[in-house]
């Protein structure tokens, strides 16, 4: 369960970016996360709920939208996405491939009350 | 009041990965190899530590960072070897990050060849943390089946080497070491497999060899 720490980075880079536009409330805020980024979209929202609390973010409404993985493929360039965990390419079975999308952890966009 | 939407992108562990990014830059430059060891509780990582350091000692200098969530004991396990180990205890925590490792960094000797770092025995959480490391390598232990690599793939797939420990429990436990390695290899095709046992010596002096031709490729790209 690594997703308090993940969340605590989070209401970091919030906390930030709120300052910077002198927000005085954050009413939204919307998260990327990748099929394969390691965080479980549960575990993440309970890990929000406890860690708004007292904070700038006491009413914001979470949304997570999961990412697959996706591939692209060096040798026949090929663009796929995997949910079947055998990573090669569906086209011409080659193992060279590029990740494209659907490992990372990502805060993609916030709504502030401001003045 | 008025409401107003922005745009952030931001990666919520990229203050890790900055942090990682640096060390990494650093023990390169110094020439140092930095292993990151992953694995469940138990799968062997200080027992492989033990029988290596025993074999790479004689020509190499090393130094072990031990994670665990209390006690000193897998730090004391390598210093009676004879290897400088630093123990961090995470207090609960099932990982280490960068920053942990950040602030063990001026302690570490510059004329280092091999850095091991011990991760937090989980085979989940760990995976998600880059912690400066040159190879991360994965252990898989016979007694914990040979379906691991897609039940946790992420450990799998951001690792180096997948190590199956324990190999002299085989013919006592229903695992096929082909259906773990393929497991290995459909979720990491460029993963490298070795096969050890602490215990009978199986498979240390090549895991060994690939760590002494890792180094040399670190050295050579520096040059």
């Amino acid at each position: 369960m690594h997703e308090l720490s993940l969340i605590a980075n989070l209401f970091e880079i919030m906390e930030q970016k709120a300052k910077e536009k002198n927000a005085k409330k954050i009413t939204y805020v919307k998260l990327k996360v990748g099929a394969l980024s390691g965080a479980v979209p549960d575990l993440l929202e309970t890990a929000f709920d406890i860690y708004k609390k007292d904070t700038i973010a006491s009413d914001a409404k979470l949304e997570i939208e999961t990412v697959p993985l996706k591939l692209k493929c060096k040798e026949c360039d090929a663009v796929m996405e995997k949910d079947d965990l055998v990573l090669n390419c569906e086209k011409c079975g080659s193992t060279n491939l590029e990740t494209l999308a659907g490992t990372d952890l990502y805060l993609e966009k916030m709504e502030l009350e401001v003045d | 009041m008025k409401k107003k939407q922005i745009m952030i992108l931001e990666d919520l562990l990229g203050s890790n990965k900055k942090i990682a990014g640096d060390i990494r830059k650093k023990l390169t430059a110094k020439g140092i190899l930095a292993i990151n060891l992953l694995s469940s509780p138990g799968a062997g990582k200080t027992s492989l530590l033990e029988k290596l350091v025993e074999i790479l000692r004689p020509d190499y200098k090393m130094a072990v960072i031990e994670g665990d969530i209390e006690t000193e004991r897998d730090a004391e396990r390598i210093r009676a070897k004879g290897i400088q180990a630093w123990q961090i205890s995470t207090g609960g925590a099932c990982h280490l990050d960068a920053k942990m490792i950040g602030k063990l960094f001026s302690e570490i000797p510059p004329d280092l060849d091999f850095l091991f770092i011990e991760n937090v025995g989980n085979l989940v959480c760990p995976a998600s943390f880059d912690l400066g490391e040159s190879i991360r390598c994965v252990l898989l232990s016979i007694p914990e089946g040979d379906d691991k690599p897609k039940k946790y793939p992420k450990a799998f797939m951001t690792s180096d080497a997948l190590i199956i420990s324990k190999t002299d429990l085989l013919n006592k436990l229903p695992f096929h070491i082909e259906r773990a390695t393929q497991e290995g290899l459909d979720v990491n095709p460029k993963i490298k497999v070795f096969k050890t046992s602490a215990v009978d010596g199986t498979g240390i002096n090549e895991f060994a060899r690939y760590l002494i031709e890792e180094l040399k490729k670190l050295r050579c790209s520096n040059a």
